[in-house]
C-alpha cells in the first residue's frame, strides 16, 4: 500500500478535525517535488498538526493510483472530512488548495 | 552498387484498421509502431474511428488495446457505442481496457501538472494485458488544461517518448482540431511529430450532415488523395473507398430478360447480364411497372433479386404492381426477392450507398432495381448524389449484378436527365418513357435511346398497361407521325374492317365460282348422256344397215335364181320382167317396214 514519506501524523489535543489527504506524485518529476514542498508548507501554516498526509509514488504503485482514479500527477486528494476534493498541479496556487481543502486562509 | 541486386526500399510496415474503405485509401492501414493523429471537429467521428480500430484488432486479430478517454468517461463512450454491433461491454472485460482520464469539472487546478503518473499507470496496464493498440482520445482536452504552450509541447514529447519505449503496434491520438480555429498552441507541432495525419470532418450541406475523411499526411507512404465520404452503420464507420482507376469488369454475353418478350425483342434479345439499365421518364410513365416486370422475370428464373425503392413502402409497391399483373408476393415469401424501402429526407447520398452496399452484402442478388435512383439527390448536394450514383453502378458492375435504375425527369425530354444524375452516360442501356399527346390523349411511349453492344429497335412503341401485365403495342406511322391510343385504335379498326371486307369479297367470289363449276359439271353430265344415246343409236343403225345389206343379197340371189330360170326360157322375158316388178314391189314393201323403224330419226 502506501510507501515512502509515510504518514506524517501529528496527534495533538487540538479540537479541530483532522484532514486526511493523499498526494500522488512521480518521484523524480519537478512538479512532484514542488508539490510536496508546497503541501508541506500549507499544512505547516494552516493545519498545524491536524492533518494526515499520505504520499503515493505512482511510478511505484500504478495500480493503487489507477484504482484511486488518479489521472495526472501531481494530484492531491482530500479524503476526509467530506466532501472529498481533488486538486491537480504542483499546488503553487495556495488559495486554490486551501479552498479545495475547506480551510479558511 | 555491387553485382547483387539493389534491395528494394523497405515498405513501410502497416497495420490494418479493418475499417471498411480506410485500409484501401491508406494503402494498407496505419503505420505500424508509429503514431497516427486523427483530427477533426466535434462529431466528426474521431472516437468512432479510433474505437472501431481497437474493436477490430481485438476481435479479428485478438490484439488487446487500451483506450485512454480524456474527453468522456468510459461509461459514456460505451453507452454511445451501443448503436454499433461491437458488444463493447463484453470486450471491455477482456480485450479492451478503458482508462478514465477525464478530469471531472470539480477538480481544482493549482499549478502545473504532467502526464508522468498517467503514463506510468498505462505502462503497467499495457504490460498486464499485453496491449498492442493504444488510443489517446481527445488529447486536446488534456493539453488545454496545461494552459501553457511550453507544457503542451513537453507533454506531447513525453507521450511520443513513452510510445517509443513501450512498443505498441499502433497508437492513435485524436484531437478536436477544427480547421483554422486550433485550440492547442502546439497543434502544428503535434502534426509534425506524428507520421500519419487523418482529417475527419462533418459539415452541413443543404440541411444534411455530411461526413468526410481525408488523409493529410503519411510519411513514407502513398495514399488516395482527396476527400472520401463517410457514413455510419451498424458495423461502425464505413468509408467509400476510391474507385479503382482501371475498370476490370468482364463483359458477359449472356442475356437476361428485361421483363417481357416484346421488350426483349426490341433490345435485340434482352439485357446483358451484369449490365446497367436506366429508365427515365416524367412521373407516371410506368417506370416502376417496367422495373417490376424485370424483377418478376428475374424471380421467376429463381435469381435472387433486390428491389430498392424510395419514399414508398414495399406493401404499396407490391399492391400497385399486382393491379397490372405483376405478382411479387410469392417471391417475397420464398425469400428470392428482398424489398427495401428507404427514406430520402435528410439522408445523405453516401448513407444510401452504404445501405445499398450492406443490402447487397446481405442478400447477394443477381438482379437489382432502384426505383427511383434519382431520389438520392433529394437531400444534400447534387454533386454527392452524382458521385454516389456512379459509384453504385460501378459497384453493381463489379459484382456482376444486372441493375435497372429509374430516374425521374423533370421534363419529357430525355436529355434533361443529362443535367440531373448523369447516369445516362455510364448506363449500358437507356430506356426512355414519355407521354405523347395527340388527338386529345396522353399515351405512354417507350423508346430505347441506347443499348451498348447490341442491336436495338429504333422504333417508338406504345406501352399499354393491362390487367395481365404491360404490353408493347405496335405503333402506326401516318404521315411520318406515330399513332397511339385512340388514333392507333381507329387505325387498327379501319385496318381490320378492310380485312373483313376483303375476306367477304373473296368468299363471295369463291361461292359464285363454285356455282359455275357445279353448273359446268351438270352440263357435262347432260352431254355425256347425249353422247351415250348417240353411241347406242349409231350401233343400232350399223346393225340395220347390215341387215339391209343381207336382205339385198338375198333378193339378188332370188333374182338370180329367177333370172337363171329366165335364161333358160328366153321367150318368157316379158313375163319375167313383170315378175321382177312384182318382186320389187315386194322389196319396197320390206323397205317400207324398215323405214317405219327409222322414222323417229327422221325429224
Amino acid at each position: 500500500m502506501a510507501r515512502k514519506k509515510a504518514k506524517r501524523v501529528t496527534s495533538d489535543a487540538d479540537a479541530t478535525t483532522v484532514v486526511v489527504m493523499v498526494l500522488y506524485i512521480t518521484e523524480s518529476g519537478p512538479n512532484s517535488v514542488r508539490a510536496i514542498a508546497n503541501i508541506e508548507a500549507i499544512c505547516q501554516e494552516h493545519l498545524k498538526d491536524n492533518f494526515r498526509l499520505e504520499i503515493v509514488d505512482v511510478l511505484e504503485s500504478p495500480r493503487r493510483a489507477l484504482a484511486d482514479g488518479v489521472v495526472v500527477t501531481p494530484s492531491l486528494a482530500k479524503v476526509s472530512p467530506l466532501p472529498a476534493a481533488t486538486v491537480v498541479g504542483n499546488l503553487s496556487d495556495t488559495g486554490e488548495v486551501l479552498r479545495a481543502l475547506g480551510i479558511r486562509g | 552498387m555491387t553485382g547483387t541486386k539493389k534491395s528494394l526500399p523497405q515498405l513501410l510496415p502497416k497495420i490494418a484498421t479493418g475499417i471498411q474503405g480506410f485500409d484501401e485509401l491508406s494503402h494498407g492501414g496505419l503505420p505500424r509502431n508509429r503514431i497516427t493523429l486523427l483530427k477533426g471537429g466535434p462529431g466528426s467521428g474521431k472516437t468512432v474511428f479510433a474505437l472501431q480500430s481497437l474493436v477490430n484488432a481485438a476481435r479479428q486479430r485478438n490484439e488487446p488495446g487500451i483506450f485512454v478517454a480524456f474527453e468522456e468517461s468510459p461509461r459514456q463512450i460505451i453507452a454511445n457505442a451501443a448503436g454499433f454491433d461491437w458488444d463493447l461491454p463484453a470486450l471491455a472485460k477482456k480485450k479492451l481496457f478503458f482508462m478514465d482520464a477525464n478530469l471531472s469539472p470539480e477538480v481544482v487546478q493549482s499549478g502545473e501538472f504532467d502526464l508522468r503518473g498517467l503514463l506510468a499507470m498505462l505502462k503497467d496496464k499495457k504490460e498486464e494485458i499485453d496491449a498492442r493498440w493504444i488510443v489517446f482520445d481527445g488529447i486536446d482536452v488534456m493539453l488545454t488544461l496545461l494552459q501553457n504552450p511550453k507544457s503542451e509541447m513537453r507533454e506531447i514529447y513525453r507521450i511520443r517518448d513513452w510510445l517509443a519505449q513501450n512498443a505498441v503496434d499502433a497508437a492513435i491520438i485524436t484531437a478536436k482540431i477544427d480547421g483554422d480555429s486550433a485550440q492547442i498552441a502546439n497543434y502544428g507541432f503535434l502534426e509534425f511529430m506524428v507520421d500519419c495525419v487523418v482529417g475527419l470532418e462533418q459539415r452541413l450541406e443543404c440541411g444534411v450532415a455530411l461526413h468526410r475523411i481525408q488523409m493529410l499526411k503519411y510519411r513514407g507512404s502513398g495514399y488516395a488523395k482527396g476527400e472520401f465520404p463517410v457514413s455510419f452503420g451498424r458495423g461502425g464507420m464505413d468509408i467509400a473507398p476510391p474507385e479503382p482507376t482501371e475498370i476490370k469488369q468482364v463483359a458477359s454475353g449472356e442475356r437476361v430478360s428485361a421483363g417481357f418478350e416484346r421488350l426483349d425483342t426490341m433490345l435485340g434479345g434482352g439485357l446483358f447480364r451484369g449490365s446497367s439499365t436506366l429508365i427515365t421518364g416524367v412521373p407516371g410513365t410506368s417506370k416502376t411497372t417496367l422495373s417490376g416486370k424485370f424483377v418478376e422475370a428475374a424471380c421467376r428464373r429463381g435469381e435472387r433479386t433486390l428491389f430498392v425503392s424510395f419514399d414508398e413502402g414495399p406493401d404499396r409497391i407490391v399492391r400497385n404492381l399486382t393491379s397490372v399483373g405483376i405478382h411479387l408476393k410469392p417471391h417475397l415469401t420464398s425469400g428470392v426477392l428482398r424489398m427495401y424501402s428507404g427514406r430520402t429526407e435528410s439522408v445523405a447520398a453516401e448513407d444510401h450507398l452504404v445501405k445499398l452496399k450492406a443490402l447487397i452484402r446481405e442478400h447477394q442478388p443477381l438482379c437489382m432495381v432502384i426505383d427511383p435512383l434519382s431520389a438520392i439527390s433529394k437531400a444534400g448536394g447534387l454533386e454527392a448524389a452524382r458521385a454516389v450514383a456512379t459509384r453504385f453502378i460501378y459497384t453493381a458492375k463489379e459484382q456482376k449484378i444486372t441493375v435497372v435504375v429509374t430516374a425521374i425527369n423533370e421534363s419529357d425530354e430525355p436529355e434533361s436527365e443529362a443535367t440531373d444524375l448523369q447516369i445516362s452516360t455510364i448506363a449500358d442501356t437507356w430506356i426512355h418513357l414519355s407521354y405523347l399527346i395527340r388527338g386529345g390523349e396522353r399515351n405512354r411511349a417507350l423508346t430505347i435511346i441506347k443499348s451498348r453492344g447490341t442491336w436495338h429497335s429504333n422504333q417508338v412503341r406504345e406501352l399499354i398497361l393491362r390487367d395481365e401485365g404491360p404490353i408493347l403495342a405496335d405503333v402506326y406511322t401516318a404521315g411520318g407521325e406515330v399513332l397511339m391510343g385512340t388514333l392507333r385504335w381507329e387505325k387498327e379498326n379501319a385496318e381490320s374492317a378492310k380485312t373483313l371486307q376483303r375476306r367477304s369479297e373473296v368468299d363471295q367470289k369463291r361461292v359464285s365460282l363454285e356455282f359455275a363449276e357445279a353448273d359446268t359439271r351438270a352440263r357435262i353430265k347432260v352431254l355425256e348422256h347425249d353422247l351415250e344415246r348417240q353411241r347406242v343409236e349409231l350401233e343400232t343403225y350399223s346393225s340395220d344397215d347390215q341387215a339391209r345389206m343381207v336382205s339385198t343379197s338375198d333378193r339378188e340371189k332370188t333374182l338370180l335364181r329367177i333370172r337363171s330360170a329366165d335364161s333358160t326360157v328366153r321367150a318368157t322375158n316379158g313375163s319375167a320382167a313383170s315378175l321382177e316388178k312384182r318382186h320389187t314391189s315386194n322389196g319396197s314393201g320390206k323397205s317400207g317396214k324398215k323405214s317405219k323403224t327409222e322414222t323417229p330419226d327422221g325429224p
